[in-house]
């Protein structure tokens, strides 16, 4: 191509470079001069101290999360991977109604989890038909990851059975022709090919689980308290300190990169497991 | 026995996913406002909807700052990823790492980190709150990596001789850019620009930290309705939103099918 239109087309990204430069950087520069500073603008490392009183609330959030996304991980790939064997045509059918959920607000179809759960809720309703119950399931940690499981179920199935498709058939007929039964199949081909899509649906639960704020507020009432809750307290909630605030985020994004870091080892490195 | 077992799988997860849903279809229709105890059929939190300022302007604002972060996000989307397709490798790996940042943090960080520089530029230069242009900006910040993902595969697959065919031709490059290059990644825009809008659209966590108390959103109406008591009114307009949007992709299914099934009928035809 022409160098000099290719130079000059360049600069059609300026605007974006300037953008992202005041819009992306300085933002995360903010939050870490934040946390870095007291609250009369000195620099100190007090925060970041602070955070050790946290560490529960942590270790809650990456229990939890992690609990719930790999039960994504256990009811996402079967149905991805039933899905991927009906027709084509069907297969759309299937994707668009997993997707369409996630077009109601989340928090709504939250609250309607808290009425389904609730101790005279519409599931203790239906047990005391059967003089069963009531059994109670709301503000419970149980009730958390079942609220994370069910907002974040379709960012598993999805990339999963995106990759499941796109696996060549006639790997697995050479692999039946030599021998191999349904387990070994599965477990020797099926699983090790799709291993891109698991990484990528992996951190597309998990990035959004563990950060949350409300789902554990209102499916956990008070008592289950998780990072999210606790940043978004010194921010916009009763105690007030955007220091400490800023603390817990760098915190909870460098916990993030580390746990991306180790899914990435896992994939292969082909490279197409972008996180979309 | 084995494709019993499938069925029932699949139905099962379905049942999961739209339990609430259901909850919530059949709580807008009741003649009360209990959320669980059913008093009989009614319209009337329907009636009741379009009259309830909050709401309506609710609505009005959503659809306003995810149309505006949309267009914005497209354009600042598409311009920015035919500079990065036209650099050198190295700067270019560099700015979609740069760009990948608002899709990889968490979200709660993205919002705190906005916020912060929001409340700050304001102590410093004086003047600006939080308020419906903060809240654009943010949410423009947040959409444009979504156009690029989808802008960026496109303008790496288009034949890049079309456009020095149609300079060639004497085209400026601009007519070049707008009657070939536009063409051939306009689907990888349009797909952008979906995405951002659904993303605005359904955004609570990073426009409840970056928008004033005067420009509220649906979600955060609906969060502070979350601390009391949420009124039928919000299950009746998720309702209409939720048929609206299944009746929309339905139709495009259906058109897309059709299209296909036409397409193969002429190629049987050419054969």
């Amino acid at each position: 191509m022409n160098k000099k239109t290719k130079n000059r087309k360049k600069y059609l990204s300026a605007i974006y470079i300037l953008w992202m430069l005041l819009f992306t950087i300085l933002p995360l520069c903010l939050v870490v001069y934040f946390s870095l500073t007291s609250k009369d603008g000195n620099f100190s490392f007090e925060n970041l101290k602070n955070i050790g009183e946290y560490t529960p609330v942590f270790l809650s959030s990456i229990k939890l999360s992690a609990i719930s996304t790999i039960i994504c991980l256990l009811l996402g790939y079967p149905f991805a991977y039933i899905i991927s064997k009906v027709k084509a045509s069907k297969q759309v059918i299937f994707m668009i109604f997993i997707m369409l959920p996630m077009w109601i607000n989340f928090l709504l179809r939250t609250y309607a989890w808290m009425t389904l759960l609730e101790n005279n809720g519409i599931i203790n309703k239906f047990f005391s038909l059967f003089g069963i119950g009531p059994f109670h399931m709301i503000n419970t940690q149980g009730a958390v990851v079942l609220g994370m499981v069910y907002n974040f179920l379709p960012y598993m199935i999805i990339p999963i059975f995106n990759v499941i498709t796109k696996i060549d058939k006639s790997v697995v007929e050479a692999a039946q022709d030599l021998g191999a039964n349904n387990v070994h199949v599965m477990g020797r081909i099926i699983i090790p090919l799709s291993m891109p899509g698991i990484v990528s649906g992996i951190t597309m639960v998990f990035v959004p689980a563990v950060s949350t704020f409300i789902i554990s507020t209102m499916l956990g009432g008070g008592s289950n308290m998780m990072i999210g809750d606790l940043i978004e307290l010194q921010f916009l909630g009763g105690s007030y300190d955007p220091n400490l605030g800023s603390a817990l985020s760098l915190v909870l994004m460098v916990l993030i990169l580390i746990s991306m870091g180790i899914m990435n080892e896992f994939d292969d490195g082909e490279g197409d497991s972008m996180v979309l | 026995m084995k494709k019993f077992f499938s069925k029932a799988y699949v139905a099962f997860i379905f049942l999961f996913l739209y339990a609430p849903i259901v909850v919530l279809v059949v709580f807008s229709f009741n003649n009360s406002k209990s959320r669980s105890v059913w008093h009989g059929f009614t319209f009337k939190w329907y009636a009741e909807l379009f009259q309830d300022e909050a709401i309506i302007e609710a609505f009005g604002t959503t659809m306003l700052v995810a149309t505006l972060a949309a267009i914005i996000a497209t354009l600042l989307g598409t311009m920015a990823a035919i500079g990065f397709v036209n650099m050198k490798k190295a700067p270019r790996k560099f700015y979609m790492q740069v760009n990948n940042i608002p899709m990889l943090n968490p979200e709660i960080v993205t919002g705190v980190s906005l916020m912060l520089l929001f409340v700050n530029i304001g102590r410093f230069l004086g003047g600006l709150e939080l308020s419906f242009a903060t809240l654009l900006l943010a949410h423009i910040t947040f959409n444009v990596p979504y156009v690029i993902l989808n802008v960026m595969p496109k303008l790496k697959q288009m034949d890049n001789h079309l456009f020095e065919a149609a300079l060639d031709l004497g085209c400026k490059p601009i007519q070049a850019f707008f009657k070939v290059v536009l063409h051939e990644i306009l689907p990888g825009i349009i797909s952008g620009f979906i995405m951002a809008f659904t993303l605005s659209f359904d955004d609570f966590v990073i426009s409840y930290f970056t928008s004033g108390p005067k420009s509220q959103t649906l979600s955060l109406i609906i969060y502070a309705m979350t601390r009391k008591r949420i009124s039928p009114k919000i299950n009746a307009l998720s309702t209409i939103m939720f048929i609206t949007v299944f009746v929309l992709l339905l139709v495009v299914n259906l058109r897309q099918n059709k299209d296909k099934t036409t397409i193969r009928k002429r190629g049987k035809m050419i054969g």
